[in-house]
């Protein structure tokens, strides 16, 4: 099966300030497929995932060389609009972070500020992507109550739930599991597997065996460095670079 | 379209955020333009340093030292409350409080804080002085001592809320150093902790000393209004902020009497001023000593 | 005991003592103020006009002209002070310009209250012309109120996690659609506080409408907003000092001293309420 390449990296450098954060990345990003981003602290993934929805431009003294492409076309061209490509590609956070609203509010605000004013419309999306992410069930009857009663797990499928309202074409993953328990990771983990027929996603983790579990390739992240990408399979079981093997096999982490 | 309308919304907020610094240009150029015209009657040493202010009389005479001088006395007077009280009271909400008591006792300092200026004016007017005149057996109460004494209060708020904070920022680690070391709360609290927090309560005392300086109804009604060079702490005196607002009211408009009462409004300013940025620096290098980003 | 843990023992009651003596004020403030001007307070004494000059009636007209002074001022306030909070805390501008800013209004809240009575004066009442009036007096307010109405804000929003701009941002919303839709309403309580904060400020203030806006009596009550009108404030000043019948007008000056005692605790014990009940919220 070809696959086709959703999002790519071309000669990606990044800095805060004088300091380099990202050298020389280049990454393809395959549609439709789960792409996990692995490495130890610091090494720049979630500097990375970050550019794909330009929300780097949220830190100030910030800059980048390179390209990042969407279906071909550089998001980071002046005529682009970031919100534009802030809708098309979604972003789940590390701590959950739903609003202060209820729950239907929370998943209705993305079509809002997107100019949907249909209130039948919104109110059917908003039911089908609390449906998506598995959560339908447990709130139907509590819509219209505070989405900060949830439990961690819950909110973290709201927030993927907000996202999926406004229909992104990819969505990343920023170490969502992090802040959850187990039962509620894998659940999230579950959700994943079932999203990636409709969605391209890329995930940060710094949980290998996630990694391992779920996504259909791997990049090993070093030190602002791209050092191996390929099938997940063939990286966990047959890595080409020792530094992949050694972070594989836990002697660094 | 919708980029145009975000930029407009930035460039609005900006423009209405420049209102401030507008206003305090506004404030200056004012002063500056209605208060200089004295000084062609009368010259700068004269204005500052005469000791007859008589601006009502034939001729009238612009001295305004008996002023100035009794705006000093009535300050340091009321730093003799204010210091004491403010940080001994801010002292004993850190280190002798317990959580209960703290969230009683600072919304009860935060009372005294709002009640309005005129409001201790009065109670000084009603209560204070007569007390005072009967206890102290002085001819009147409505004297400097009077109005140190109750500028004194109303400064302790601001006094207590800022040394408060200061002594907050001081970090855990100095006090868990000096227990370390068999050193007990007291000798932590005055060898270590206040030590620390030394610029921050400085600003504090210098807010509170801004505050009083700036008071106006509370010395208009109790410090008695006479605008002699005080002989006693127990002599009326007429500060500078009651000499504008008594006078004001008088004054035609254009006179020189009108604008000599700017005049001293500008130098107020200046006072105030001065004041204010001291404590911004001194707060400032403060936080940078103590290891807390400015 | 060693000498040390006597120094403790003075030391801890120096420290109590001047606690003591600082809530006993208050106490002795509060005391007098209600005791005294307790007699006075009725119905007739909160909605009627003053009569028999100023010995009895009521004082219902000051009451009116601090509502709307106060009601005015924060009219002025509140769009300035909001916009500037929200162009420091949201638009987080570079340098020197902050700086300015933050200066600019740090020094104006330092700024006597008599000198903003000169400035309302010479510009609202004789420059633009309004006389003394409502309209000047709100104006002179307004501008004292605006650095309390600006911090109040800015520690609203200040408070309002940076991860809820981010979710709103990467959903696709513009920066002032976040601002407007997520980032206000999750202030607006303390955003609520600083207004009741302003509002106690602002009623109890003599010095600013001295010349602006204040006058011991009125025939009628307002009628526009060029009128003067009476406060509750200049009411207690001017009865103890242009009164011509001290003992009962100390009784009335009692009265108003006591409604202006009651409204700044309604005032504290409402932001005290508001920020309780956002800390439980949040907990």
């Amino acid at each position: 099966m070809h696959n086709n390449i959703k999002m790519k990296a071309e000669g990606v450098d990044f800095f805060y300030g004088p300091r380099q954060a990202l050298k020389n990345i280049n990454l393809d990003i395959c549609e439709k497929h789960v792409t996990a981003i692995i490495g130890p602290s610091g090494c720049g993934k979630s500097t990375f995932i970050r550019l794909l929805n330009r929300m780097n431009e949220l830190i100030p003294n910030a800059s980048l060389k390179g390209r990042i492409l969407l279906d071909g076309e550089d998001i980071f061209e002046e005529s682009v609009d970031a919100v534009e490509i802030r809708r098309r590609v979604g972003m789940v956070f590390q701590k959950p972070n739903p609003f202060p609203k209820s729950i239907f509010e929370n998943v209705s605000y993305g079509l809002h500020v997107n100019g949907v004013k249909d209130n039948k419309l919104i109110e059917r999306r908003v039911i089908a992507s609390l449906e998506k992410a598995a959560l339908w069930s447990d709130i139907k009857d509590r819509l219209h109550e505070s989405a900060l009663k949830l439990s961690g797990g819950q909110q973290q499928r709201l927030c993927i739930a907000r996202c999926l309202a406004v229909e992104p074409e990819v969505i990343l993953f920023d170490e969502p599991c992090a802040s959850l328990d187990p039962i509620s990771t894998g659940k999230i983990e579950e959700l994943i597997m079932e999203l990636k027929k409709y969605y391209t996603i890329v995930i940060v983790t710094h949980n290998m065996q996630q990694a391992a579990r779920i996504s259909d390739h791997t990049a090993f992240f070093l030190l602002g460095e791209l050092i191996e990408m390929g099938e997940t399979q063939g990286i966990f079981t047959a890595p080409r670079d020792k530094r992949t093997e050694d972070y594989i096999t836990g002697r660094f982490g | 379209m919708a980029r145009i309308k975000e930029k407009a919304y930035e460039w609005i907020f900006t423009a209405l955020a420049f209102s401030s610094l507008i206003f305090l240009v506004g404030i200056i150029i004012v002063l500056f333009k209605e208060g200089f015209p004295i000084f062609k009657a009368v010259k700068a040493g004269d204005f500052l340093f005469g000791r007859s202010w008589y601006p009502t009389y034939e001729p009238p005479e612009f001295g305004i030292f008996p002023l100035v001088l009794a705006s000093f006395w009535v300050t340091l007077g009321a730093l003799f409350v204010c210091v004491p009280l403010g940080v001994g009271s801010a002292l004993y909400l850190h280190e002798m409080a317990s959580f209960r008591q703290r969230s009683v006792l600072k919304p009860m300092v935060e009372i005294l804080a709002s009640i309005p200026s005129v409001v201790y004016g009065f109670f000084g007017m009603m209560i204070v002085a007569p007390v005072l005149q009967d206890l102290l057996h002085i001819p009147t109460g409505l004297c400097a001592f009077s109005a140190s004494l109750v500028l004194g209060i109303m400064a302790t708020p601001t006094v207590c809320s800022i040394a408060e904070d200061a002594l907050s920022y001081v970090p855990k680690s100095f006090r868990e150093a000096s227990f370390a070391v068999g050193a007990n709360r007291w000798q932590t609290l005055t060898k270590v902790v206040i030590p620390a927090a030394g610029s921050g309560i400085s600003t504090a005392i210098i807010l509170g000393m801004s505050r009083a300086v700036g008071e106006t109804m509370t010395v208009l009604m109790v410090a008695g209004g006479a605008a002699v060079i005080p002989k006693s702490i127990f002599d009326p005196v007429r500060p500078m902020t009651s000499a504008i607002a008594a006078e004001m009211g008088e004054a035609p408009m254009g006179s020189m009497h009108y604008h000599s009462l700017f005049a001293i409004a500008l130098i107020l300013f200046l006072i105030t001023f001065a004041f204010n940025i001291a404590a911004e620096l001194i707060s400032r290098r403060f936080r940078i000593k103590l290891g807390h980003s400015g | 005991m060693k000498t040390k843990d006597i120094t403790q023992k003075i030391g801890f009651a120096a420290l109590f003592t001047c606690m003591l003596v600082t809530l006993f004020f208050l106490g002795a403030i509060i005391y007098f103020i209600a005791a005294r001007g307790i007699k006075v307070i009725s119905w007739e004494f909160l909605t009627q006009i003053p009569r028999g000059g100023m010995t009895q009636g009521g004082v219902a007209p000051a009451i009116a002209g601090t509502l709307y002074i106060t009601l005015g001022a924060i009219a002025v306030s509140l769009p300035l002070g909001l916009a500037c909070a929200i162009y420091l805390c949201e638009y987080s501008p570079k340098g020197i310009f902050v700086n300015i800013i933050r200066m600019s209004i740090n020094n104006l809240a330092g700024v006597p209250s008599v000198v903003f009575g000169l400035f309302g004066l010479a510009v609202f009442v004789k420059l633009f012309g309004f006389g003394v009036s409502i309209l000047s007096g709100s104006l002179t307010l307004g501008i004292l109120a605006l650095p309390v109405v600006i911090s109040a804000t800015q520690e609203a929003l200040t408070a309002v996690p940076h991860s809820l701009r981010e979710a709103s941002l990467a959903l696709g919303a513009t920066k002032w659609e976040t601002i407007k839709k997520i980032v206000l309403p999750t202030a607006l309580p303390g955003i609520l506080t600083g207004i009741i904060l302003s509002v106690g400020r602002v009623a109890g203030e003599t010095a600013p409408i001295l010349f602006t806006a204040a006058t011991f009596y009125t025939r009628r009550y307002p009628d526009s907003v060029f009128s003067e009108v009476m406060a509750l404030p200049y009411h207690i000043y001017a009865l103890m000092t242009e009164g011509t019948h001290p003992e009962e007008q100390t009784a009335i000056a009692y009265g108003c001293a006591l409604i202006l005692l009651v409204l700044v605790l309604a005032v504290s014990g409402a932001a005290i309420f508001i920020r309780q009940r956002q800390r439980t919220q949040n907990a």
